[in-house]
């Protein structure tokens, strides 16, 4: 094990700048991490993903000069107008990010001027929300060096999406990276978020990110992520959210890069008439291994929540689904519905699923399912016989089921993206762009 | 056209075609009659390539070129279509994205070019009038959520995109209320010409009143027990199948 590795990083820390209050929170995160280590498999949540390859790796932090472009980041842009941050490296990266389209009562702050400027908000809320015993989420707060905080004023209803685009390049080989998102959505605001992350180069890294979510009163936070790091890298994801009365939050995470990846969801419901939505699509090809672990802890009445993930693995790729929904006592009236479905193109590909519900209130309606499935014979040759070639009907019906989770996304840019995505990683991009039926 | 030549075919263990003959030409419609369990959705399924069944014995020809050698795909390309029984549902694929591919791949294998999304909308504005279609259909998933009557009207829009020189219709009338039936009925005659022909398999003689054939036969037991013309039909119609039965044990 490397933990002295992690701990001489931290001692090394050059934290002069930081505010006082932040220290005991590092230090407290950093014991936290030694005592825990890498996780292994002979714990619960991680029983099916070990990051036992990467425990001994000794990665630096930081990474040496890099020459990427704006024009280097066009393919992944989705859409230039937005406002985009960049994070190059794990480094905000002003010549690359471009604020000039933010919305007015929509502030966006690098982490150590959000500390600086706004240092009662940032205490408030940083490393309260992300609470969860994790190794990983410790081992971010001890070493995050970079982020972004966003905070949408009272009442600022802000629909196009901001984008906090993590890059990661050929410099980033053998680098760990702590990347932290802090968002704040105050009383009857809305946002919309995307964080993209995306590999440049075929090197091996570690992303280990911690997004923290704050939906006030009334607020709506819509957030999504398209994970495709590099097909070397490791990548583990941790989004906790806390919402409090008449809030929403969604949530939409693409998981089709890495050699390994984890993306952890969990959200408090904990004012009552909230509504969380968290959906989820993987692609799994080669011998990738994807895991999404949720968690939706019902804490007051009449809430409800909404849960589709689905997945297409090919080839000896591997994914994991582990959902949990929990009910508190007083948590009458939940109205919980999750479900996760699986295609699987090869017979070494592998899915382990294991949604849970754990209720402690009598008054509640939960449902949960879970399939596993293979191509559609009949679909198949119903193409066939209409002269649809076997391969072009394969994709065909490959793509189309996955195309409906994707129909959950509400930003039609975003939307369309990641359709495309999806596309091409099944049909070519030869194919004709709109092919999915719309509903209603 | 068609020549099917002593063809036996079993599903699994199951021997279910014991011998089959019959000739197609073109401009010619055939109907197959037949209780059930007969074999005549058997036959159907056979002649496009269904992968369940295997073929035991016997030859196909159509157009003089071994038709059990080619893919589904391939024996659509050369002018096969199949009309199913039960139509396929698939989620997530327009009825006009699974059309145009549908028709392209026709093209192509034609050696003709594809046409682009706007010249299909020409081609389907005809197209739909055949089967007195919505062009809202266009737009839902493939048979999701479609009555009997639409499942069965779509299955003949796709006869009218991808003009086959041989249909064959797998008892396309039942379950259909009388309207329908009449509609898909005329859509297959208008579809009718001198150089195509179809098979229309059915347990009923009513669809024959809309779709009258030149030729009708009986199968039961994997055989053809008795051909004729369309009297033959109502003949059945009348007396029911089990004299033709007893005649056959005889």
């Amino acid at each position: 094990m490397t933990i002295p590795h992690w701990q001489a990083a931290f001692a090394a820390r050059a934290g002069g700048d930081e505010p006082r209050w932040l220290a005991p929170l590092r230090q407290s995160a950093m014991a936290s991490f030694a005592a825990l280590g890498f996780p292994t498999r002979a714990l619960e949540d991680w029983h099916y993903t070990s990051l036992s390859s990467i425990a001994d790796v000794p990665y630096t932090i930081g990474s040496g000069a890099s020459s990427t472009t704006v024009a280097d980041l066009t393919p992944y842009m989705i859409n230039a107008d937005w406002p985009t941050i960049v994070l190059l490296n794990g480094r905000w990266s002003p010549a690359l990010s471009s604020l000039d389209s933010l919305p007015g009562g929509v502030l966006v702050l690098d982490l150590a001027t959000a500390w600086r400027e706004q240092p009662a908000m940032v205490q408030q809320h940083l490393g309260t929300v992300a609470v969860s015993e994790h190794a990983m989420t410790s081992l971010n707060t001890a070493l995050m060096q970079d982020g972004v905080v966003v905070v949408v004023a009272k009442d600022v209803v802000s629909n196009t999406p901001i984008h906090i685009l993590h890059v990661a390049d050929a410099a980033a080989e053998g680098a760990a990276r702590f990347p932290r998102t802090l968002i704040i959505a105050e009383r009857s605001s809305k946002v919309t978020l995307l964080e993209s992350f995306v590999g440049l180069a075929d090197v091996a890294y570690f992303t280990n990110h911690v997004a923290e979510v704050v939906v006030g009163d009334n607020a709506t936070v819509n957030h999504m992520k398209i994970q495709r790091e590099s097909e070397s890298a490791t990548h583990v994801s941790t989004t906790e959210v806390h919402q409090a009365r008449d809030s929403h939050y969604v949530n939409f995470s693409m998981a089709m890069g890495a050699t390994l990846s984890r993306t952890n969801v969990y959200t408090v419901l904990d004012g009552e008439n909230c509504g969380a939505t968290l959906n989820g699509l993987y692609l799994g090809k080669g011998t990738q291994h994807t895991d999404h672990q949720t968690r939706i802890e019902h804490a007051q009445p009449n809430c409800f929540s909404r849960e589709l993930y689905k997945g297409v693995l090919d080839d000896a790729s591997h994914a994991v689904f582990n959902g949990k929904v929990y009910v508190h006592p007083v948590a009458q009236k939940t109205d919980g519905k999750q479900s996760n479905h699986t295609l699987l193109l090869s017979p070494d590909a592998r899915i382990d699923t294991k949604p849970q519900l754990e209720i402690f209130a009598d008054d509640v309606k939960c449902t949960h399912g879970a399939t596993v499935g293979r191509m559609d014979e009949a679909g198949l040759f119903y193409m066939k016989s209409r002269g649809v070639p076997s391969e072009t009907a394969r994709r065909l019906l490959t793509y189309a089921f996955a195309a409906d989770v994707l129909e959950t996304i509400e930003n039609e840019t975003v939307k369309h993206a990641l359709e495309q995505l999806t596309l091409e990683r099944y049909a070519g991009s030869a194919v004709h762009p709109v092919i999915v039926a719309r509903k209603g | 056209m068609l020549e099917i030549t002593n063809l036996t075919a079993s599903a699994g263990e199951k021997d279910i075609l014991k011998g089959i003959n019959l000739s197609v030409n073109a401009g010619e419609v055939h109907a197959i009659m037949g209780p059930n369990g007969s074999g005549k959705s058997t036959l159907a399924q056979v002649l496009a390539g269904h992968p369940s069944y295997e073929v035991t014995g016997g030859t196909v020809r159509f157009e003089g070129e071994d038709l059990l050698e080619l893919a589904p795909e391939e024996r659509a390309h050369r002018g096969v279509f199949l009309a199913f029984q039960y139509p396929i549902e698939i989620p997530g694929v327009s009825n006009a994205y699974f059309l145009r591919s549908a028709y392209n791949a026709m093209r192509v294998a034609r050696g003709g070019d594809e046409v682009d999304p706007m010249e299909f909308l020409d081609v389907m504005e005809e197209k739909l009038k055949i089967v007195e279609m919505d062009d809202a259909m266009l737009s839902r998933s493939v048979n999701m959520g479609f009555s009997g009557g639409e499942k069965k009207r779509n299955e003949i829009l796709q006869m009218a995109v991808l003009e086959p020189k041989l249909a064959i219709l797998d008892e396309t009338d039942s379950g259909l209320d009388i309207d329908a039936l009449r509609v898909v009925a005329e859509g297959v005659n208008k579809l009718r010409r001198p150089d195509n022909a179809a098979i229309v398999v059915t347990h009923y003689q009513r669809l024959l009143n809309y779709i009258v054939p030149d030729y009708v036969h009986v199968l039961a037991g994997g055989r053809i027990i008795r051909s004729g013309t369309r009297e033959l039909a109502l003949e059945l119609e009348e007396k029911g199948y089990d004299w033709l039965l007893q005649e056959a044990l005889a």
